[in-house]
């Protein structure tokens, strides 16, 4: 019993020390970008488990619909609020976690009646993972590596910027779209109006004429 | 170094025995909770889609995992046979171009062959709809296109590549993607001025008709009363 014994204590510390690396250490991040389609009078809301220390950025952009304008709500695992903004087209939201548990944040669009919504956004957990997960950086990055980390990271905020220089355009791209169909509709819709109300006018005029009356006649009303 | 430390806990062992086995069943259930992606509730029929804007030529890969909620523990299972994700992805014309049923767990790819936005939509097919029926079910989604789709460990072991070859790499393969996007910056440029022009030639052609019919009704109402008048001998 007595190997037992030691054989279970080691086999528990390593769980322990494996436990201690996987809570203490806020590696291993991710990066979800996703673009959903929020409906009128709906709310939509993303969870993510996050462990303590880790730095966390949410940024989000409404692409089309309406005012272009979205509400947002995060929340930490005990439902203290820690961001919250109405009618937001862009924001940029960084924070680092203070407990472990499951993150909530929410997209609402309930203010808005009849127009739903293209919302993007972009949940950054923590660090990139590494190029080489199981390298033990026990020495210094050469001249050449750490050139390469530094061109690395000028082209990850190049594609950041294009993203959201994309965003920024297909958000103008679709007022001009709306603004062209807009036009068409209108012009042929006054168009109309325009010979229905003045042919209309004619024939009312020469209805308050057609009585035998020769008492005053009416000239407006 | 490990063994005077294990030495030194084989004697405390026997109190620190059920810490450790809370610690173990902890590490155990942090493992099967899996790779860590964000997740969303979804009833059981609904759709939900989501959009990728992407340049053509550009790989899209999506993980996604499921779990359903179990009413009477008021929790979600870890893993449920049985549940299936159906999993369409449209072009940006409209036409299909994956429309597939996957297990409780699956990954999908597909590659772009036009630029533009690109409609992902699941829905749940479950077989087990009984069980199903108020529920909910939690799917977690990860969704990486282009670049961010490579796994670098893997193109390493398999062109068998040194550490700075495999950065040169990443570093050719997001330059590329780069190039795809500022393609595809150029292409939508070209479409958005065509909508502007196409509204100002609207506006303009328009707006010269609508002053041209209020010109002719203008004088059609005119003629057409005076003739009125005179025939009725009021003018």
């Amino acid at each position: 019993s007595g190997s037992a014994q030691r054989w279970a204590a080691s086999a528990g510390l390593w769980g322990c020390r494996l436990l201690a690396l996987l809570l203490l250490v806020p590696g291993l991040g991710s990066a979800s970008e996703i673009t959903f389609e929020l409906p009128d009078n709906a709310k939509q809301c993303f969870y993510e488990d996050i462990t303590l220390g880790t730095k966390c950025t949410l940024e989000f952009q409404v692409i089309t619909g309406g005012h272009y304008d979205v509400d947002c709500r995060l929340e930490d695992p005990d439902g203290n609020v820690l961001y919250k903004e109405t009618k937001k087209q862009y924001d940029s939201f960084t924070f680092t976690a203070s407990k472990n548990g499951t993150y909530k944040f929410c997209f609402s669009n309930e203010f808005s009646t009849f127009t739903h919504k293209t919302v993007y956004f972009d949940f950054q957990v923590g660090e990139d993972p590494p190029l080489f997960p199981s390298e033990n950086r026990v020495s210094a990055l050469t001249q050449m590596e750490s050139a390469c980390v530094s061109i690395h990271e000028a082209l990850k905020s190049v594609i950041d910027y294009q993203t959201h220089f994309r965003l920024r355009e297909a958000q103008g791209r679709s007022r001009a779209e709306d603004l062209n169909t807009r036009v068409a509709y209108w012009s042929v819709g006054e168009a109309l109006i325009l010979l229905v109300v003045s042919i209309g006018q004619v024939f009312l005029l020469k209805s308050f004429f057609s009585d035998k009356r020769t008492t005053t006649t009416r000239v407006g009303s | 170094i490990f063994t005077r430390k294990g030495s030194r806990m084989a004697g405390v062992a026997a109190r620190q025995l059920p810490a450790m086995g809370l610690s173990a069943v902890l590490l155990l259930v942090l493992c099967a909770a899996g790779a860590r992606a964000l997740y969303f509730h979804i009833g059981e029929t609904e759709k939900r889609c989501f959009i990728e804007e992407i340049p053509d030529e550009t790989m899209v890969i999506g993980n996604y995992r499921t779990q359903m909620w179990d009413k009477q523990k008021e929790v979600f299972l870890p893993s449920t046979p049985g549940l299936g994700m159906h999993v369409e992805v449209k072009d940006p014309e409209g036409k299909v171009v994956l429309s597939r049923q996957y297990g409780s767990e699956g990954r999908f790819t597909f590659t772009s062959h036009t630029p533009g936005d690109h409609q992902i939509c699941l829905h749940s097919n479950s077989t087990r709809m009984a069980l199903f029926a108020g529920g909910k079910l939690r799917v977690h989604l990860d969704i990486q296109a282009g670049e961010h789709a490579n796994n670098y460990p893997e193109i390493a072991a398999k062109d068998k590549l040194t550490e700075l070859q495999l950065r040169a790499r990443q570093l050719l393969d997001q330059v590329e993607q780069i190039q795809k996007e500022q393609d595809y910056q150029r292409y939508r440029e070209e479409r958005f001025r065509l909508t502007s022009e196409s509204t100002n030639q609207r506006v303009l052609w328009w707006s010269i008709a609508q002053t041209v019919i209020l010109i002719l009704t203008g004088i059609w109402q005119m003629r057409h009363l005076k003739s009125f008048f005179e025939a009725k001998k009021l003018v």
